[in-house]
């Protein structure tokens, strides 16, 4: 045992890839179930606050991109649940731990999405975070995560695009829509930046998962990273990041911030964001409601079978 | 009932003249749904002008325990590859 | 302007853009992760084809209209989509139905208006069938699915066929319109697309196990801008951003 798993983290340190059916420490692949699946979980539930505006688009063009963006939410979904099952789990018990609150998703989809130029900031901040995040994920160990972070990253380049052009908008618009902007802004900056989760010294994974290789980035340097691509742009669009504390370190080469409210991270996590029941009250409709739609679907299909048997043994 | 959607392995061909790769995989009742399935997760950005689907437990792979005598013996087999034969440099088109 | 055309544009666009909301409405919410995805691509193929119609439209209009000016700018009675499609989300079964019924008639309009002999008419109609053929496809299937998978999806699926049965006539009611474009050679046959959709329904409902509504009475209106009660919730979504925010670019 021992051996094993000497053998399997000198794999890991000659930076081999490890695929499903290779050995591997249980913890291991404990470890990439869950971080695969609140990856998963966090797409899936991150359709809703989107959703939310489809409808409402004001525009042709801009819902059908919505439309596009949010539909490629779902396919991501698919293709991060589809690696978490070579190990060994299936999609309906990672539903279950969703829908039981045993699994975690990304506490920013608790916010609720108030104004069309939320969509502008939800493009331009939580995808622009979540792709420092998923570039990172491109090179994990596990061959499956690695393989469908690869996919997700090239389709999700439009993204963020399509978020920053609106805001571009609405920055070059009129007044009323440069406020919308700027009130966007306000209230998705912090929790953006908690996105990368809680300061390195608290954090329980991260550790072993760098050792492992499941993670390539501490969080706080990929939150530095984050802040200093993000405020050349929001300079671009003449909007303020509301951080009075934000400023130009010379000496580290960084962005200076403010401190993050971490109690408000932790509340949100822990179920009592202003839209987790919402949220996740919407998974749990779609997937009890459609229940029998899937059963419908495998009867059919076990019927169509018997009957393609019958005809073979007539014949 | 209760009973879940077996997982399908899709393989698209991204233009005639290329193999059929594995892309991902899928769930679906029948083969016909999973065909399009495939085409609406798989193919939305034309990544393809053909596609395969397979039930996953239909597939028999080999046991990564046994790479070494699968795979280590072809190793020193070096007298298949072109590069295992010295020539004179004026002989071309070799 | 050639008000005729412009009118007809209205007709031709609107279906696809009730319906497109729709489906719209369910991205997120629907009953796999597969089927959502699916939903979803047959939403955007028909706001795509929306926006060939309205583009077109627009430019007829002239004045520096757009294709949103189209789509957003109207009151309740200019649009022209049919009462069908303006029907909830009640459950899988009526979205199904509802594409369905929808889909058997879409089909056979389109290989009538490829040979429309207005040439964009007839282009969009090329483009589109491609997309319409497969939104047919899956709906079709799903009917028998649903028709003829369990006692409880067929109950289920009858019943979101009943509920909508009524809304199916008005798809063949030639309007004055509708009767002036034909006569044109730029518009649909409806008798011809009628044919073409009783035969392709009573095949897909035997497959389905399901029997078709014997019931005559009928509810029509929406061709001609008398809607039921939906639209006007469906409007209040659709066209919130610029009402509210009016003459502002997005």
């Amino acid at each position: 045992m021992q051996d094993l798993e000497k053998a399997f983290q000198a794999r890991i340190d000659a930076g081999e890839v490890i695929e499903p059916r290779d050995w591997m420490p249980e913890k291991y692949r404990k470890t990439n179930i869950r971080q695969i699946s609140q990856h998963a979980h966090s797409e899936v539930v991150g359709m809703l606050p989107e959703g939310n505006w489809i409808t409402r688009a004001p525009s042709l063009r801009r819902k059908v991109a919505l439309l596009a963006k949010i539909q490629d939410e779902a396919g991501h979904g698919l293709y991060l649940y589809s690696a978490a099952e070579t190990l060994g789990i299936s999609r309906d018990e990672l539903y279950d731990q969703l829908h039981t609150g045993k699994a975690k998703y990304s506490s920013i989809f608790n916010y609720p999405s108030l104004t069309w130029a939320d969509m502008g900031a939800i493009g331009w901040l939580v995808d622009g975070a979540a792709i420092v995040n998923q570039v990172m994920l491109t090179r994990t160990s596990f061959g499956p995560y690695a393989r469908a972070m690869v996919r997700i990253c090239k389709e999700e380049s439009f993204h963020q695009r399509q978020g920053y052009e609106i805001m571009l908008t609405l920055c070059k618009g009129t007044e009323v829509q440069k406020q919308m902007a700027q009130d966007a802004l306000n209230r998705w900056w912090w929790p953006s930046l908690m996105m990368f989760g809680p300061p390195d010294a608290e954090s329980t994974h991260t550790e072993q998962s760098m050792k492992w290789r499941i993670k390539r980035k501490s969080n706080d340097e990929l939150r530095q990273y984050f802040i200093d691509m993000t405020i050349p742009q929001a300079e671009v669009l003449g909007i303020t990041v509301p951080d009075p504390d934000l400023k130009w370190n010379e000496e580290r080469g960084h962005y200076d911030f403010g401190e993050i409210d971490w109690d408000e991270f932790w509340q949100v996590v822990k179920g009592h964001g202003p839209c987790n029941k919402q949220r996740l009250d919407a998974r749990k409709n779609a997937w009890n409601e459609g229940e029998w739609v899937r059963d419908a679907a495998v009867a059919y299909a076990e019927k169509q079978a018997n009957k393609q048997e019958q005809i073979a043994v007539a014949g | 009932m209760k009973k879940e959607w077996p997982i399908w392995e899709v393989f698209i061909r991204t233009k005639n003249g290329l193999e059929h790769r594995h892309v991902g995989s899928l769930h679906a009742t029948d083969s016909k749904m999973a065909i399009e399935n495939a085409r609406d997760v798989y193919t939305r950005r034309q990544e393809g002008v053909s596609i395969w689907v397979v039930e996953s437990k239909y597939i028999s792979a080999s046991n990564p325990d046994n790479g070494e005598e699968l795979f280590d013996p072809a190793k020193d087999k070096a007298y298949r590859h072109p590069t295992f034969y010295k020539l004179p440099d004026e002989v071309k088109h070799m | 302007m050639n008000d005729q055309l412009y009118q007809y544009l209205l007709l031709l666009g609107d279906n696809p853009l009730i319906l497109g909301h729709r489906l719209s409405e369910l991205c997120g919410h629907g009953p796999s992760l597969e089927t959502d995805i699916a939903l979803t691509n047959i939403s955007l193929d028909l706001f795509g084809q929306v926006r060939h119609y309205f583009q077109y439209a627009a430019k007829l209009n002239g004045e520096n209209q757009t294709e949103d000016d189209v789509a957003f700018l109207r009151y309740e009675h200019q649009y022209k989509n049919t009462l069908l499609v303006e029907q909830p989300n009640t459950d899988f079964a009526y979205v199904i139905g509802r594409q369905f019924l929808f889909d058997a008639y879409h089909l056979p309009l389109l290989e009538q208006l490829m040979a429309s002999k207005d040439k964009q008419i007839s282009a969009i109609a090329h483009k589109s069938i491609k997309e319409v053929k497969y939104h047919h496809r899956f709906s079709s299937e799903w009917v028998k699915r649903l028709g003829d998978g369990t006692e409880a999806s067929h109950q289920k699926m009858q019943t979101a066929i009943e509920d909508l049965w009524p809304f199916v006539a008005e798809l063949f009611e030639e309007t004055p319109l509708e009767q002036a474009m034909k006569e044109e050679g730029i518009g649909a046959d409806l008798s011809q697309v009628k044919e073409k959709y009783d035969a392709d329904v009573q095949n897909i409902f035997e497959l389905a196990q399901l029997q078709r509504p014997d019931h005559q009475y009928t509810q029509s209106g929406g061709k001609k801008g008398v809607h039921s009660e939906q639209l006007g919730y469906i409007l209040a979504d659709l066209q919130y951003m610029q009402r509210a925010y009016p003459n502002m670019t997005w």
